[in-house]
């Protein structure tokens, strides 16, 4: 049984369609790769996964323990973030906000969730700093635990490297692959081509004309990418 | 000048001043980090407004107790325009239409249907509130009061989900969260504290009292509870002392609390830079 199967979606907002004929699957432990071009509809599909925007038409499916909700979303971040007054510690244990319910304050289990999210992702050390002095790369992790702290079933993470430097980026990939290994399944939007490649067990490209999903070595003997030229 | 002080508290106007000003600014400023934070601003300016309108109504109607009239009105505009303004820009333009539009309908009301021979001497009070939180009655004592301990409960209460949504609203909603629900709270909460707010400062400076102690403390703090804490602290001392200012100096009471706040803004911004230098 799959944790998301997805069957033939369209995508879109009201009048306007996006993307259609997406159809796949995600299992256990996968590492999936949505990639495509600009308006080929990738955050259109994140926000129907999320529940933020159902799709058209097409239907899509939960299974395999993992209910909607909970799914740790890695969001794009926006500028107002960026300079947000929190420390790093109320920042991730907002990630157990929905965990407790109508209960107004976060209980030492939920405490110790946030610790343990933090240390996996290395930033346990900066749990008191605040995070608007925190450099890219460390303002990612934090994101990152703090999705964690939501669910370590399966995480969402659209662009996760965006302006970050190549070895913030590096490492960035490198913990996400660690996370992977020891179980949690991957979705990642991506432009960065070689480390989708690199990485991932499957690619999803979303296109206008037509869409591709398989594992990463049928995607690189696909007419997709053997003919990428006249796209890039 | 301490006695001075201690007389005046004699008089019961000024206690009640005293106390709802301190309750009403503990909640205007508690609110403002949420609402800077969430780039809600320009909603407490445009509800402000708003509520002018919904007071000249209640002139002309000639209810006993303004507040009636006002409250549901000023909350409904507050939900109005959350609902409306999905859209940033289509929001921003929205809140402005409603705000002119408020203040060009309360004004040519009062005329239209003139509730005392000094027009001009009422609506200035209502813009600016120069003597409205020395006027107020047991009812609207007790409304502010009851009012702000609601608040303060409910903004304890929601602390943490208030922080989550105002930090990441899409990370919010993706984790199952009713973010609709809890921005429709948000706003009507809003809509209260500017009613509440209005008797002190008047509904042209009322903003001030929500923006300007969060603003303050942003400079200097950097966790969002110290924020939060700091805000609250500096919105409690610019309305006590800008009242106390104001009864001593025979000032307009709004005008000088939101002068206090502007002395509190440059002095904490001077030393946030401080403290970033060193």
């Amino acid at each position: 049984m799959a944790q998301i199967i997805c069957r033939s979606l369209t995508l879109g907002y009201e009048s306007t369609k996006v993307a259609k004929n997406i159809s796949f699957s995600v299992q256990r432990g996968d590492y999936l790769c949505i990639i495509g071009e600009n308006g080929s509809g990738k955050s259109t599909l994140v926000k129907a996964l999320l529940g933020l925007n159902p799709p058209i038409s097409g239907e899509i499916e939960f299974g395999d323990d993992l209910r909607k909700n909970e799914i740790g979303y890695l969001p794009q971040q926006t500028q107002a973030q960026r300079d947000f007054p929190a420390s790093v510690e109320e920042i991730v244990l907002s990630g157990c906000v929905n965990r407790k319910g109508l209960r107004p304050f976060y209980s030492a289990k939920e405490r110790a969730a946030a610790d343990e999210a933090m240390k996996r992702l290395d930033v346990l050390s900066l749990k008191k700093r605040c995070y608007r002095e925190l450099s890219g790369g460390q303002q990612q992790r934090v994101l990152l635990s703090r999705a964690l702290c939501a669910t370590d079933k399966l995480i969402l993470l659209d662009e996760p490297v965006t302006g970050l430097d190549p070895k913030a980026a590096e490492e960035m990939y490198s913990l996400i692959k660690k996370l992977n290994e020891s179980g949690t399944t991957v979705i990642m939007v991506s432009h960065d081509m070689s480390a989708a490649l690199k990485y991932s067990s499957h690619i999803l490209r979303m296109g206008m004309e037509s869409v591709f999903f398989g594992t990463t070595s049928e995607y690189m003997n696909s007419p997709h990418y053997l003919n990428r030229g006249d796209l890039e | 000048m301490i006695s001075t002080i201690a007389d005046y508290l004699q008089y019961p106007f000024v206690r009640n001043a005293l106390i709802v000003g301190i309750l009403v600014s503990f909640c205007a400023s508690l609110l403002g980090v949420t609402l800077v934070l969430k780039r809600f601003s320009f909603i407490g300016d445009g509800l402000s407004h708003a509520a002018f309108g919904a007071m000249a109504i209640a002139a002309v109607l000639r209810v006993n107790n303004n507040m009636i009239v006002v409250m549901p009105i000023t909350v409904i505009c507050a939900v109005l325009i959350l609902r409306t303004g999905n859209g940033r820009i289509k929001g921003d333009a929205s809140v402005a239409m409603l705000s002119v539009g408020a203040l060009a309908i309360g004004y040519l009301l009062l005329n239209m249907f003139p509730t005392s021979t000094n027009i001009s001497g009422d609506v200035c009070s209502t813009l600016f509130g120069s003597s409205l939180i020395l006027t107020l009655s047991t009812a609207d004592v007790w409304i502010s009061v009851i009012m702000s301990i609601v608040l303060i409960i409910t903004f304890v209460l929601f602390y943490n989900k208030l922080f989550a949504i105002t930090f990441d609203e899409q990370f919010s909603a993706a984790t199952g969260m009713r973010t609709g629900l809890y921005n429709t709270i948000i706003a009507v909460i809003t809509a209260v504290v500017i009613v509440l707010a209005m008797n002190l400062a008047g509904s042209l400076l009322t903003s001030a009292l929500i923006i300007f102690p969060a603003l303050s403390a942003m400079r200097v703090f950097k966790g969002f509870k110290s924020v939060v804490i700091c805000s609250a602290a500096v919105g409690v001392f610019s309305s006590a002392l800008g009242i106390i200012l104001s009864i001593l100096a025979s000032t307009p009471v709004g005008s000088t609390i939101v002068a206090v706040q502007i002395v509190v803004f440059i002095a904490f911004s001077a030393v946030g830079k401080l403290l970033q230098r060193g």
